[in-house]
This record gives structure tokens, C-alpha cells and sequence, in this order.
């Protein structure tokens, strides 16, 4: 992902139920330490928001904990969890290391793009959906196992991809956990 | 069947709620600490059972906790390390998903003994749904009085949060991830000082493994020296071992340390042999870092003693014949497995996790993983091997964490025990055009061909 400015266009919307969520995890640290909310508040703003952070809501959260906006890019940067450009809907996030290879992971991915017709890291045109290769999971005897916004889908097969593609269409499958 | 500690209330319905949690004799260790012992007679059990961090680095679990500052009078700080991100890890997300007041009591028992009064458990952000059960128990935990101001009318205070990152294999690393609980970059701190005196917000700071906090529970009430008689030698108690790879029962075991690894693999309590039957071809013994086996050290050390899965015998013979227990992240591959293509994807996972901090790891993981990618798409020349040699010896111990160490390990010990196979895919490029040239023809086929031309 570049770093340059984009032009993608975000509208920001903090909601008192969100604000709310943000002043209950900066309640966490102590008073002074405010900046230490910083990761968990990120992924609120980010789930409240279609899962990316245009720098535009990275400013509103470097405001909202009272830090400077470059606080805020270089950890969005550092962290894989943090997306800066729009994303599919439905990002299917496979396991690529190691055990999940042993079990098949790379042919699950080849399946996976050309049913959906999308290249590793590509949105779907509606979309809906996009398939990313990352680092281990963490369900290595799971495995193959992809994560779909909070969750974790595991020992899959042709079949289960299948079924959680049409799932997803259905409207049928829930991202987040909250 | 082993002796279980972690594991033995899991299949108990409903031990992830706190009523049938406590039911059980959940918190009787918060109980038993805060009521009849001092914070320094709970950490002389934990030194007396002998416990080593569960993490990987397996430094004695007591000593770490006798090193934190207690003069400067500064707030102390417990860190539960819950970053879980080896790979071939899984057992603290297990822990925690299933027994999530397991590790509350820990930490509750634990932070008494260190005097800490503001404690976090950090979590990697893949496990969102396993940060959301922690927080609905530390919940339960303060609505039920375990946490809070007085806790038990004691006098003791303890406020307890879970803490989530976003994604970073580094902030395992415990100053790395003191700085992104900080709410920063997960770039490791050089050391010394060493967070014990200067850890969280510059505070003395312990920080610990889930698995090691909690065993905390069991051994102040049945006391260290009890702990101390399970295991072997100076490898005492149990251990969560997370099995993957070509097996037939992947999954969470807690095996009893001096299990023989033969009997870990076959036996139907456990892994209960290959998967498809296949011959087995290599072993990760404790998670990616550690050095890879090949098959004729996996059951017998060099000197032909049995190979038994504890810290001292799985490092037996050193880094030439021996790996580590690490993390317990037990990854089997069998004779379909390519130890190149599978060397490469080590490499490319910490090229992609190296924080960028010294030029060693930032520049030669990124090295690695370009040259094993070369090797294994049939494009490698041969003084590559001699190359990657060089390149790993260069970052191991030039770094300032261990990060740096652990990408070079895995290629080293690759080479040291399978240089036939890297020679074989740079001087057949044709023979392993396709991904899976070892699941049509498996290497012992074809390992004829490298004897006869040599260069």
C-alpha cells in the first residue's frame, strides 16, 4: 500500500454510542496516559466506518485523545489490522504460513479468487469482496482457516468456502462482535 | 494419562461463565493468597515450583518476578503477554477462549505478589472474539468483588484491563509490546533498563505468559513444591503443547514435561501418528523460530537417549543435532513437505513482521526471503546456499531483540540438515516447477540425483 495521499472519500460520523465506547476504553489508563487508548479506539473508529481510516479520521482521533495526527499515522501504518484505502465488504483474510500450507492453504486460496474472480488483494467490482493472503492466525491445527472481520472460520474445505460465499451474499453472515 | 493442571476443569459445561467457574473452586487462590500469605510468600512458591515463562524463552518465571523494582516506589505493573503470534501457536487463545477466569485468577494472585495495583492483559487484535470473552469476565470478576478497591476486605487494590493490538508478530516481544501498550509503534526498547525497572509508562513492569500466569493458581494452592514434582529435572510441570502439521489429531494437548516425544506423536492420547500414514519427514518442536529436526532426530538425540519433550532434551546436542520447546508450537511435516518452499515462507513472515529498528533484520530478512524465493521458483544459483549462510550469520545477535535471531535460525538449521534438498532444487529447476513437486515425487525419490552431479 502507498503512502501517498489518496483520493477516496470518508465521511466521518462519530455517534454518541461510539463516543461512548471511546471514553469507556480511555478510562482504562490513567488520566495522563490518555494515548494509550490509542489501538483499541482505532479499531472502534475503523469498525464504525466501513474498516479504513482515511487520514482524514486519523486527524479526528489524534483530536478526540488530544495527540498530534502523526501519532496516529505512524501507528496506522505499523499495524496490519489498519486499512487506509477502502476495502471489500467481505475480506476473506487466509492463513498463509506454515501449517496452514501443509494443509492446503494455497489451493483453497487459488479456488477462492478464481470463484470469486478477483486477484490476491484485489477488490471484487460490486465490492463485496476480496481475498488477502496474511501471517499466522494462530489456528495453526485449525488449519486452513481464513478470518472474516472478528471471526475465525476453520478446517476448511471447497465445500465450507462455498457455503460462506453464498452466506455472505445472503446477507447472512455477521463481521463483528459486539 | 498425564497429570493436567491448565486443562483439568475444561470439559466441565459452562467453565467459561463465572458461576460454574467458581463453583468449581475457581478464585480459591485470590482467597488463599490474600488472606494468609504476603506478596513475597506467593512469589517464593512461584520460584519454589520452578516454572519457566511459558512464552518461549522459558526463563524462570519466579526469578523474573524477584527482579522487579520495589525501592523506587513507583507504580508496578503485571503484563499478561497474550500476543500470541508464533507460528504453530495456538494454545493461550485456546486458554482463553475456554477458560477465560483461568487466567483472571492468575493475574489477580499473580499482581498481589508483585504489588501491582494496574494490570493488562494484551491481546493480539485477530482474537477480537476472544478480547470480547475477557472482557465480559473481568466484568464478572468486578461485579462478583474479585477486582476493585479492597478486594476481600484485604486492603489490596487491583483494577484489571484487557488491552487489544492490531496485528504485529513483534509486539510479543515484551518492551515492543510495552510500547504499543503504550499506544505506539511495536519497535522493541533496548535493554537495559529492563522493564522490571522500567517498563509500562516507565514504571517497573513484569511481563508474563497467559500459559505461565495461568499456573499461577495452582501452585499457590497446592504450593511449588508439589508443582516441582511434576516433569523432569529442571523442566517442572506441565506444558500446553500446540500441535500442527501432517497429524492426525491437530490440536491443544497439556502434557506432563518428560512425555518422550514418540509417545506424544503416536499414541492415540495424543497426535496419534501421520497424517495419511506418510512417512514423517521434520519436526518444528516449539514454533517457527526454533530449528527444524530431521526425522532421525525427532524420536532419539544424537547419542540415542530418547528425545523427551522437555526444555533440556529437546535442546540436546545444541543447534547441530537439537532445537527448542519454545512457545510448544509443534509443527509435523511429512515426506510431501518441501523444506525450501517451506524455509521461504518462514522468511517471508519475518521479512513481513521485522519492525524495521536495525538494518540486520529490516535488510536481511527482506534478503532471505528473496533468494529462498529464487531457490524454490527454480531460478537459484549455487552459492545461493553459501549466501543465505552468510546472510543469517550476520543478523543472529546483531539485533536488538530476538526477532532478528529467530529469522535466522530456522534457515541455518534448514541447511544444516536438508542442504541436499537446496541443492537439488538449483540444479533441477525443471523437476519443481510445480508448488507441489514433493506430494508427486517426494524428495527420498529423487535424492539419488543430487549424489551423482555434484558441481
Amino acid at each position: 500500500m502507498s503512502m501517498e495521499k489518496h483520493n477516496f472519500k470518508q465521511e466521518i460520523n462519530i455517534t454518541p454510542e461510539l463516543m461512548a465506547r471511546i471514553n469507556e476504553l480511555t478510562s482504562r489508563y490513567p488520566e495522563d496516559k490518555r494515548k494509550s487508548a490509542l489501538i483499541p479506539v482505532l479499531h472502534e473508529v475503523q469498525d464504525a466506518h466501513d474498516h479504513w481510516l482515511s487520514y482524514e479520521l486519523q486527524d479526528k482521533v489524534a483530536e478526540i485523545l488530544g495527540i498530534l495526527p502523526v501519532e496516529v499515522y505512524e501507528v496506522v501504518s505499523f499495524y496490519t489490522m489498519f486499512n487506509r484505502r477502502p476495502i471489500g465488504k467481505y475480506m476473506f483474510e487466509f492463513c498463509q504460513t506454515s501449517c496452514c500450507v501443509t494443509r492446503g492453504v494455497e489451493n483453497l486460496m487459488d479456488y477462492t479468487c478464481e470463484k470469486l474472480g478477483v486477484k490476491i488483494g484485489e477488490t471484487s467490482p460490486d465490492g463485496l469482496f476480496e481475498v488477502r493472503g496474511v501471517e499466522c492466525l494462530g489456528a495453526c491445527g485449525y488449519a486452513p482457516m481464513l478470518q472474516l472481520g472478528d471471526f475465525y472460520h476453520e478446517n476448511l474445505t471447497k465445500e465450507k468456502v462455498d457455503q460462506l460465499i453464498d452466506d455472505c451474499k445472503a446477507g447472512k453472515v455477521t463481521l463483528l462482535d459486539k | 494419562m498425564g497429570k493436567k493442571i491448565l486443562l483439568d476443569k475444561i470439559n466441565i459445561p459452562g467453565i467459561k461463565t463465572y458461576e460454574v467457574y467458581r463453583q468449581n473452586g475457581g478464585y480459591a487462590s485470590v482467597e488463599k493468597a490474600l488472606k494468609q500469605m504476603t506478596p513475597d510468600e506467593v512469589t517464593e512458591e512461584v520460584k519454589t515450583s520452578g516454572i519457566r515463562g511459558r512464552g518461549g524463552a522459558g526463563f524462570p518465571v519466579g526469578m523474573k518476578w524477584s527482579f522487579i523494582d520495589k525501592k523506587s516506589g513507583n507504580p508496578r505493573h503485571l503484563v499478561c503477554n497474550a500476543d500470541e503470534s508464533e507460528p504453530g501457536t495456538f494454545k493461550d487463545r485456546y486458554l482463553m477462549e475456554y477458560i477465560p477466569h483461568l487466567l483472571i485468577e492468575g493475574m489477580i494472585t499473580s499482581s498481589y505478589a508483585l504489588g501491582a495495583n494496574l494490570s493488562y492483559i494484551y491481546i493480539r487484535g485477530e482474537y477480537m472474539w476472544v478480547y470480547k470473552i475477557l472482557e465480559r469476565a473481568i466484568a464478572e470478576a468486578k461485579a462478583a468483588g474479585w477486582l476493585g478497591k479492597n478486594i476481600l476486605g484485604s486492603g489490596y487494590d487491583l483494577d484489571l484491563y484487557v488491552h487489544v493490538g492490531a496485528g504485529a508478530y513483534i509486539c510479543g516481544e515484551e518492551t515492543a509490546l510495552i510500547e504499543s501498550l503504550e499506544g505506539k509503534r511495536g519497535n522493541p526498547r533496548i535493554k537495559p533498563p529492563f522493564p522490571a525497572v522500567k517498563g509500562l509508562w516507565q514504571n517497573p513492569t513484569v511481563v508474563n505468559n497467559v500459559e505461565s500466569i495461568a499456573a499461577v493458581p495452582w501452585i499457590v494452592l497446592n504450593t511449588g513444591e508439589e508443582y516441582a514434582k511434576i516433569g523432569i529435572g529442571r523442566s517442572t510441570g506441565t506444558k500446553l503443547i500446540s500441535a500442527s502439521g501432517h497429524i492426525k489429531n491437530p490440536g491443544v494437548y497439556e502434557i506432563e514435561l518428560g512425555l518422550s516425544v514418540e509417545e506424544f506423536m503416536n499414541s492415540d492420547e495424543y497426535l496419534g501418528g501421520m497424517y495419511d500414514d506418510r512417512p514423517l519427514k521434520a519436526l518444528v518442536p516449539g514454533g517457527s523460530s526454533v530449528p527444524i529436526l530431521p526425522a532421525h532426530l525427532i524420536y532419539k538425540t544424537a547419542a540415542g537417549e530418547d528425545r523427551l519433550m522437555s526444555y533440556e532434551s529437546l535442546s540436546d546436542g545444541g543447534f547441530a543435532t537439537g532445537s527448542m520447546l519454545g512457545s510448544g508450537g509443534f509443527i509435523v511435516y511429512n515426506d510431501t513437505a518441501c523444506i525450501v518452499r517451506n524455509t521461504w515462507n518462514f522468511s517471508r513472515f519475518y521479512h513481513h513482521e521485522s519492525c524495521g529498528q536495525c538494518t540486520p533484520c529490516r535488510e536481511g530478512t527482506g534478503w532471505l526471503e528473496q533468494i529462498l524465493h529464487r531457490i524454490e521458483n527454480g531460478h537459484g544459483r549455487e552459492e545461493d546456499i553459501e549466501l543465505l549462510w552468510s546472510i543469517q550469520s550476520k543478523i543472529e545477535g546483531n539485533t536488538i531483540c530476538p526477532l532478528g535471531d529467530a529469522a535466522s535460525w530456522p534457515v541455518a538449521a534448514a541447511i544444516r540438515h536438508f542442504r541436499e534438498e537446496f541443492e537439488y532444487h538449483v540444479r533441477f529447476p525443471e523437476k519443481i516447477k510445480n508448488r507441489e513437486h514433493f506430494v508427486n515425487e517426494p524428495f527420498e525419490k529423487v535424492r539419488h540425483l543430487v549424489a551423482k552431479q555434484t558441481v
